[in-house]
């Protein structure tokens, strides 16, 4: 079977992927929240809604910015960036949450949980309760507690509880589980507003369809700015939302290279990295079929990333799809590397990029030097640096 | 006939209930696991459910989960817990049937799976993160090796789909007593009651119910209206002890406490 963009199936499967391999206790929200996201995609006003506060709220449309002074750097393609980073919140994860926000109210549901790595997704779904007016509790892994502080404080100012979750490796894939753990006694009030294209279906589907305004603007804005469609997009990859978001768009232009960088971390031994969809093999976790860290009797591995959004040992379904039909090439950075492209931008264009995207910009500036320079690179800058700053100075041991 | 069809006969016609505990396998060592399950049974208990440690399991409560961490942390494979009951089993004159996450089924194999635990005397298995739509393949397996595949009936499960489960699942339905994960509760939710009366006139098969009995009075409120009762945490949170204390006195403390939930049976 070939990438095609009509996926998934009535099943949840993206070819072999996806399905719903959840607690019976959840099937009754998981089938009710399919119905009305499905009810969701053919009312007007509900279109209309999520448009106006992507406008008036987040401030979409956001810029496709040439980075010039990146582009003579690595002298070759032209390189531009997708400022997800300008997004009220920061990042990418608001134009899930808000969509999200607003099926929970056609729910009518009081109460959102949601999990947490880097914090940009509690972040951003703490703003939509805040905007919206229900109560929210995020998941977060004492690990990514210690590395994402400004996040942290910054939900509780928004009025989100953050729970912090001492279980396994204490960082997102346990947030994970505790969100799922509350949502299986909470759900008749609940809704989980999960925060990458992973886990049961219908929710790699809602998030990729939310996160595809980044692909659809692209796409738009390549064809007013350079007259043509791109010749290679790139886009980090951890569950993989700002990617799936970003190539779903341009998944039918065959003539579009898409390329997806996940975590190297310090190795390529099993437990020093998170790049999944390089090293890992299919099977199931988090509710879906898809490719793993796992060992030969199906326990999770440990992963390691500089960037707690990216430290996850799963990816989403649609990628494992993309991955095995050849439509997305999956290639990694590692810790230095990513260190060093956040350097790059940092100082040839005065933005800080946050850790998980500069793992896609370390990739592109590589890219991009062996392109000729007529052609062009996009690369998704998902998020904004501000948060790493003290993580970064830890690791170069200077004071913060 | 498997030997939990068997059992559940034997139990309708003399008009009896069965008493399944719940343990996990290697906490905190695979010697005392084999050793407990012989002691439950010892003292009455119908069948056994083996829970195979996962590091993700996220139906389970605190108590579960951390006997999981423990056991895992230890270095427990799941070839030393077939090898364990592959010399546990044949001694034991009641059914083990395995609590285990599909992400380990799939891996191993779900033929291989199945072949496995049934060479080492398990009679079904209880997955619990396979719902009914997805569960085809392994029913599929489990039916040509007349190994059960236990499914899931909760609180929140439509009439109409609850009578699809009943159709797929063969040894027994599981019915899970609360709307959460597992654990210790104080109160049981009264409507279970009239929720398992209802299940029982849409099926011949036997309906077991687990999550959160631990107590005499739970088990005189549900024995009367099921085929059986799981209890849990309860033995689990127990078990925790004997890492640090005197294994013997532990198994006997075990052992009392489910004399006491016995004692409660109809």
């Amino acid at each position: 079977m070939g990438a095609t963009s009509q996926v998934p199936d009535q099943a949840g499967r993206f070819g072999a992927f996806g399905g719903r391999y959840v607690p019976e206790t959840l099937t009754r929200a998981l089938d009710e929240l399919t119905r009305q996201y499905d009810e969701a995609c053919r009312d007007e006003s509900f279109r209309a809604e999520l448009e106006d506060l992507s406008r008036h709220y987040v401030g979409r449309p956001s810029p496709l910015y040439h980075a010039e002074r990146l582009t003579a750097r690595c002298g070759g393609a032209q390189i531009y960036l997708k400022r997800e980073d300008l997004n009220h919140t920061g990042a990418h994860k608001i134009n899930n949450t808000l969509g999200q926000a607003l099926l929970t109210r056609r729910m009518g549901k009081p109460r959102v949980i949601a999990e947490t790595g880097a914090g940009q997704h509690g972040v951003a779904t703490a703003t939509a309760c805040a905007r919206f007016g229900f109560e929210c509790v995020v998941y977060m892994g004492e690990e990514d507690i210690r590395r994402q502080k400004p996040n942290v404080f910054s939900m509780r100012l928004l009025g989100a509880e953050v729970r912090p979750v001492s279980t396994g490796s204490r960082t997102l894939r346990d947030a994970v589980n505790e969100a799922m753990r509350d949502w299986m006694a909470t759900v008749e009030n609940t809704h989980y507003i999960l925060g990458s294209s992973v886990g049961p279906d219908p929710f790699p589907r809602i998030v990729r369809d939310f996160q595809s305004v980044i692909g659809r603007e692209t796409r738009r804005q390549c064809l007013e700015q350079i007259g043509r469609l791109p010749d290679t997009i790139v886009a980090c990859c951890g569950g993989g939302s700002n990617a799936a978001g970003m190539f779903y768009p341009f998944i039918d232009d065959a003539e579009v290279k898409l390329v997806g960088v996940e975590a190297g971390g310090r190795s390529e031994k099993l437990g020093d990295h998170a790049a999944t969809l390089n090293f890992g093999r299919p099977g199931v976790l988090h509710g879906a079929f898809s490719y793993v860290m796992q060992d030969d009797d199906g326990q999770t591995a440990d992963v390691h990333s500089v960037s707690a959004g990216l430290d996850y040992p799963g990816v989403g379904p649609e990628h494992s799809f993309w991955k095995d039909t050849g439509r997305v090439q999956y290639t990694y950075a590692n810790d230095r590397e990513t260190l060093d492209a956040f350097d790059a931008l940092a100082k040839s264009e005065g933005i800080l990029p946050a850790l998980e995207s500069s793992h896609a910009v370390a990739k592109a500036v590589e890219i991009a030097a062996q392109m000729n320079k007529d052609e062009v690179v996009v690369v998704c800058l998902s998020g904004r640096g501000d948060k790493d700053a003290a993580e970064i100075a830890r690791l170069r041991g200077e004071h913060f | 006939m498997s030997s939990i069809d068997t059992l559940f006969k034997t139990l309708r016609s003399q008009n009896r209930k069965a008493f399944m505990p719940f343990v996990t396998a290697g906490d905190p060592d695979l010697e005392f696991t084999s050793a407990l399950l012989r002691r439950l049974v010892d003292r009455g208990s119908s069948m056994c459910e083996l829970g195979i440690p996962y590091s993700d399991p996220i139906a389970d409560g605190p108590v579960i989960q951390a006997s999981y961490t423990r056991a895992l942390d230890a270095g427990l494979h799941v070839a030393d817990i077939f090898d364990m009951l592959a010399g546990t089993t044949p001694e034991l004159p009641a059914p083990v049937v395995t609590m285990v996450s599909y992400s380990i089924v799939y891996r191993i194999g779900l033929a291989q799976y199945v072949a496995r635990a049934k060479a080492a005397g398990v009679a079904g298995a209880i997955v619990p993160d396979l719902p009914v739509q997805e569960s085809d393949d392994l029913a599929k397996v489990c039916r040509s090796e007349d190994f059960s595949l236990i499914q899931l009936v909760t609180p929140t499960t439509p009439p109409d789909r609850a009578k699809q489960i009943a159709d797929k699942t063969t040894g027994f339905i599981y019915y899970v007593s609360v709307t959460g994960i597992t654990g210790e509760r104080t109160e049981l939710p009264p409507q279970i009651v009239d929720n398992v009366a209802w299940l029982r006139e849409q099926t011949d098969l036997p309906v077991c119910i687990g999550f959160g009995i631990s107590r005499p009075e739970h088990v005189r409120m549900l024995a009367p209206v099921a085929d059986g009762l799981i209890v849990g945490s309860a033995i689990v949170r127990r078990v925790a002890e004997a890492a640090t204390r005197d294994r013997q006195s532990v198994l006997s403390e075990i052992a009392d406490y489910v004399d006491q939930l016995l004692a409660a049976m109809p």
